[in-house]
């Protein structure tokens, strides 16, 4: 068996107008969506917008350059994740700083908790 | 405001409180007079309002928005060391390093020094719109991320007081010489910078930086009423009236600056606030110390490798070593490309041509930085200057 990832690519504008009704059936078709394919699953989330997210690039120097929004991928693309748990931002941040990207950087994003 | 955040664990929340607090002050102390400590009062009353609302909000709402704080018990007493403390944690939260800069800065105005969303709006030349939708995103983020509501720990606080050091300092000259339009100072910017870096050099006075900003920012702003001649024309640091510049301000600035000399290697900003302290110490241009200046200048671009701070020192070179000696540290810099089309660079090279007495070269030059800047008051400067070549 082989193990891959699946993201999800949505217009966050859309996301954020969408009336209570419309955001239920979505909702709703995760849940089956989770009930159809269990056995296959291994974990998913949704994630805070894109706007939540910090960046972090090392500068010439070597020193982690902590910067406002997504990752701007250029020449780069998503190469892994991992999924940690903090108490706040700045317990991930020092976390964060430490996984080795040496061709690019990563990005932290909040995950949504679901109630 | 700063006191009350702990309480209502939200940005927005706490704004209401307080604004519901001065509105309460309005009306009683008109009818019973105002009280002996007005701040004080104001807190008290905010933070009740704050405890009402937190009892009434829905539980679910409130734990999607909390901020993270590390206490969760606060009761009404209000201590001294608490204000201060909650004032810090106000501070490295607004000024936090994954917001963006003007984020933080236009955070700091708002929160920290009680400007309205329409004030902020102004000083940045934007509309209010965009402005509100800004600090919205931000103090969404805040939420959102769990950006902490503290005092960062000792190991980090050096990173993160560099933070605040640098929205300040943007704050600073952003009102020192606005890069739009046709006021040369906007001195709303000026006296808020001055308040907040005095507020971070009284909640730790241990730190040599802190102290050197508050210094730089007196020293130059002691200046304010020399800068401007009798029409509202720029005048240079060689022209000023040293007779108008601020003695008080200038003697605070210059103790201020010895304190942080002798606090060991000095960083960026000590040397910034030590350059200022040599000009204000001349009581003419003439009895200027530039060789004690280009030092500084040697020092401050190890300490931060800047081309604006690389300008400067060739700036400086032309007065300690003769313009010939200028001109060529000047024309060394003007490769690099976010210098190139720098109004400041043309001018300075006007400058050192000037006194050259290579005349068509100094029009150009001064022609070309009047097409860069977009300041209104430098551009007259600069044409007056080319007038008085012909």
């Amino acid at each position: 068996m082989a193990q891959y990832l699946v993201l999800i690519y949505e217009n966050e504008e859309s996301w954020a107008n969408v009336d209570e009704a419309t955001y239920g059936r979505i909702h709703a078709e995760h849940n089956d969506f989770g009930k159809k394919h269990g056995a296959s699953l291994r974990g998913g989330n949704a994630l805070e917008p894109s706007m939540t997210a910090t960046s972090i690039r090392k500068n010439a120097s070597g020193e982690p350059v902590t910067t406002d929004g997504p990752f701007a991928e250029t020449k780069e693309a998503i190469g892994g994740y991992y999924v940690i748990e903090a108490d706040d931002l700045d317990a991930a941040l020092a976390i964060a700083q430490e996984v080795p990207a040496k061709f690019g950087g990563v990005e932290v994003r909040p995950i949504r908790v679901m109630d | 405001m700063a006191a009350t955040i702990r309480i209502t664990h939200d940005f927005d929340v706490a704004e209401e409180c307080v604004q519901d607090a001065f509105a309460r002050a309005l009306a009683s102390w008109g009818e019973q007079g105002i009280p002996e400590n007005p701040g004080a009062w104001l807190t008290t009353v905010a933070r009740r309002r704050a405890i009402d609302v937190g009892r009434r909000r829905d539980v679910a709402v409130r734990a999607q928005r909390f901020l993270v704080l590390d206490d969760a018990a606060v009761g009404l007493e209000i201590l001294e060391s608490d204000l201060q403390d909650d004032r810090l944690r106000l501070i490295f939260t607004c000024c936090h390093p994954s917001l963006a800069i003007e984020t933080r800065v236009a955070l700091a105005l708002r929160m920290l020094c009680g400007l309205s969303t329409t004030e902020v709006a102004k000083a940045f030349l934007v509309k209010e719109s965009a402005m509100a939708a800004r600090l919205t995103r931000a103090k969404k983020k805040i939420a959102l991320a769990r950006i902490p509501y503290r005092v960062p720990e000792r190991t980090e606080l050096r990173g993160r007081t560099d933070a605040v050091l640098l929205v300040i300092h943007l704050l600073f000259t952003t009102g020192h010489t606005s890069p739009v339009g046709e006021n040369l100072s906007e001195a709303n910017l000026v006296e808020r910078a001055l308040d907040l870096a005095r507020m971070l050099h009284g909640l730790l006075p241990e730190d040599a930086e802190a102290t050197s900003l508050l210094a730089l920012i007196l020293l130059t702003d002691s200046r304010r009423s020399a800068r401007v001649g009798a029409e509202g024309e720029f005048l240079a640091l060689a022209d000023q009236d040293r007779s108008k510049w601020h003695r008080d301000s200038i003697d605070e600035g210059l103790a201020l600056v010895g304190q942080s000399i002798r606090r060991g290697r000095p960083g960026r900003f000590t040397l910034m606030a030590a350059i200022a302290a040599v000009h204000s110490s001349a009581s003419h241009w003439d009895e200027t110390d530039w060789a004690e200046i280009v030092g500084l200048y040697d020092l401050l671009l190890e300490a931060w490798p800047s081309p604006v701070v690389a300008l400067n020192r060739a700036v400086a070179v032309s007065f300690a070593q003769g313009p010939l000696a200028g001109l060529a540290a000047i024309d060394e810099l003007s490769s690099d490309p976010p210098l190139s089309t720098y109004p400041y660079l043309s001018a300075a090279r006007g400058d050192c041509l000037v006194r050259l007495e290579r005349f068509p070269e100094a029009r150009e030059a001064f022609e070309e930085a009047a097409m860069l800047t977009e300041n209104g008051v430098e551009r007259d400067f600069l044409r007056l200057r080319i007038s008085q070549l012909n």
